[in-house]
């Protein structure tokens, strides 16, 4: 099953590949392209010129930059979920990492594609939002930050701009625990989600002070689930305090049913998955 | 646009087109038919091969994003005319009913265990998510990797569950 014909450029650096996106109507990039060439392959999108960002220097690694991580556009799956330092300061996306796909997808695919591809589905967005992570983008405009609250605009739908390449993703180093749970639409924790959340929060003096909830697959787009924590912060974070903020995780919410399950489903699943991620963070910050 | 990469330990150099996806070039321009194109949605894994150490699925990558790569194919496996620990344990242990989704298996066993030499059931049945067997062949596809895997440690493979309490 080929794609329609494209051309193709493999730019040497990121002024080069941000030059060719500028002057080039209908180029898009490719980073691991675990997303995109399903959808050229169905002939579901046909771009008229691929801009590979594989051959770019500098956009491999993870970095600590002392108050923050830093992951590079080509990160893979694979790599996200095993650095010792996003598992030590963004365990949410080390789990989320580590739950893409499968092993294939995860040594191709890259954790700042699928949150550029912003799928409802996919498990690093959602981690990306409750964590607070900043997104870097660069145009031949120059180079601008996007905080991860802004970032999600609709279904598939981001802040970015066209001409614009997301070239990392920035975590904040900010102490507490954080935690990703999801049912999978394979069992478990295997494909994409039918539902999932991603919390991160901070313990002080015995009572939980601050944090975010974010729902993997229940609406248009991941969602902070305000209510939650307005509804935790200042208790003991105990199983029962949880259990009561955990039923305030569709407020503001629409659920959306799909193939995979009705709207009364999903909204179970989102409140039973924001129990147990509540659970994990809070053992994770004591 | 011109391609250059190591496949099984020796060089190609083709022209393709840039739609052409890394499983066309190996069946098509290189003749190497063992790796299958099975869902071509990226979900069956039986394109898969091994790509800079790596295992990725071949009908989901661009020829051109393979440039400079060392490839492995199935048949790059076998050695001498002795078949690789994990085609061994697939022959030895049934590992396979009507053979489609066996290329792929093979290749994602040999990346797994090139990761984990003692993997337990449950991390061989993970580390082969990626996989599809729609003869629902997996219980001896796993038995297969531990022949494998107890094999490339120097160990003696378990008793096949057949020979279990016969002699």
């Amino acid at each position: 099953m080929y794609p329609r014909s494209f051309e193709y450029v493999s730019p040497g650096s990121l002024d080069e590949a941000t030059s060719v996106l500028a002057s080039t109507e209908g180029a898009k990039v490719l980073a691991g392209g675990m997303s995109l060439l399903p959808l050229m392959k169905l002939r579901l999108f046909s771009p008229d010129v691929l801009v590979d960002i594989g051959r770019i220097p500098g956009l491999s690694s993870i970095e600590d930059r002392g108050d923050h991580l830093a992951i590079g556009a080509m990160v893979s799956h694979a790599a996200t979920a095993s650095d010792p330092s996003v598992a030590e300061h963004a365990a949410a996306l080390a789990t989320a990492a580590s739950w893409t796909g499968d092993v294939q997808v995860r040594n191709q695919g890259t954790t700042c594609g699928s949150i550029a591809h912003a799928d409802i589905a996919a498990d690093q967005p959602s981690a990306a939002l409750a964590l607070g992570a900043t997104m870097v983008a660069a145009s031949a405009g120059g180079v601008r930050e996007i905080a991860a609250s802004d970032f999600f605009v609709d279904t598939l739908t981001t802040a970015l701009e066209p001409g614009e390449i997301l070239t990392e993703i920035r975590i904040p180093k900010q102490g507490g625990g954080s935690a990703y749970e999801k049912l999978g639409r394979r069992g478990g924790h295997t494909d994409y989600a039918v539902a999932g959340a991603a919390v991160w929060l901070d313990v002080s003096d015995g009572a939980v002070c601050c944090g975010r909830v974010a729902l993997t697959g229940v609406g248009a787009k991941p969602t902070l689930a305000e209510g939650v924590m307005e509804a935790l912060i200042g208790t003991d974070g105990s199983d029962a305090a949880i259990a009561e903020a955990s039923e305030r995780a569709l407020e503001g919410v629409t659920v959306l049913d799909d193939l995979f399950g009705t709207v009364e489903y999903k909204a179970h699943l989102a409140k039973v998955m924001t129990r147990r991620a509540l659970q994990q963070a809070v053992a994770a910050a004591t | 646009m011109h391609v250059s990469l190591t496949v099984n330990g020796q060089r190609a150099v083709t022209d393709v087109e840039p739609r052409t996806l890394l499983v066309h070039l190996l069946r098509e321009e290189l003749g190497l038919t063992g790796t299958h194109v099975g869902c071509d949605t990226s979900y069956c894994g039986a394109c898969t091969v091994i790509l800079d150490g790596k295992t990725v699925k071949s009908c989901t990558m661009l020829a051109v994003q393979a440039q400079g790569a060392e490839v492995t194919t199935i048949e790059g496996l076998a050695a001498n005319g002795d078949l690789h620990p994990v085609q061994e344990g697939f022959w030895e242990r049934h590992g396979l009913q009507c053979g489609f989704c066996t290329p792929g298996m093979i290749m994602s066993a040999v990346g797994l265990l090139s990761e984990n030499g003692s993997p337990s059931e449950d991390e061989i049945r993970h580390g082969l998510e990626g996989n599809l067997c729609r003869c629902t062949g997996y219980h001896n596809i796993v038995r297969a990797v531990e022949y494998a895997a107890a094999k490339m440690r120097g160990e003696e493979p378990p008793a096949a569950e057949w020979e279990e309490g016969s002699s």
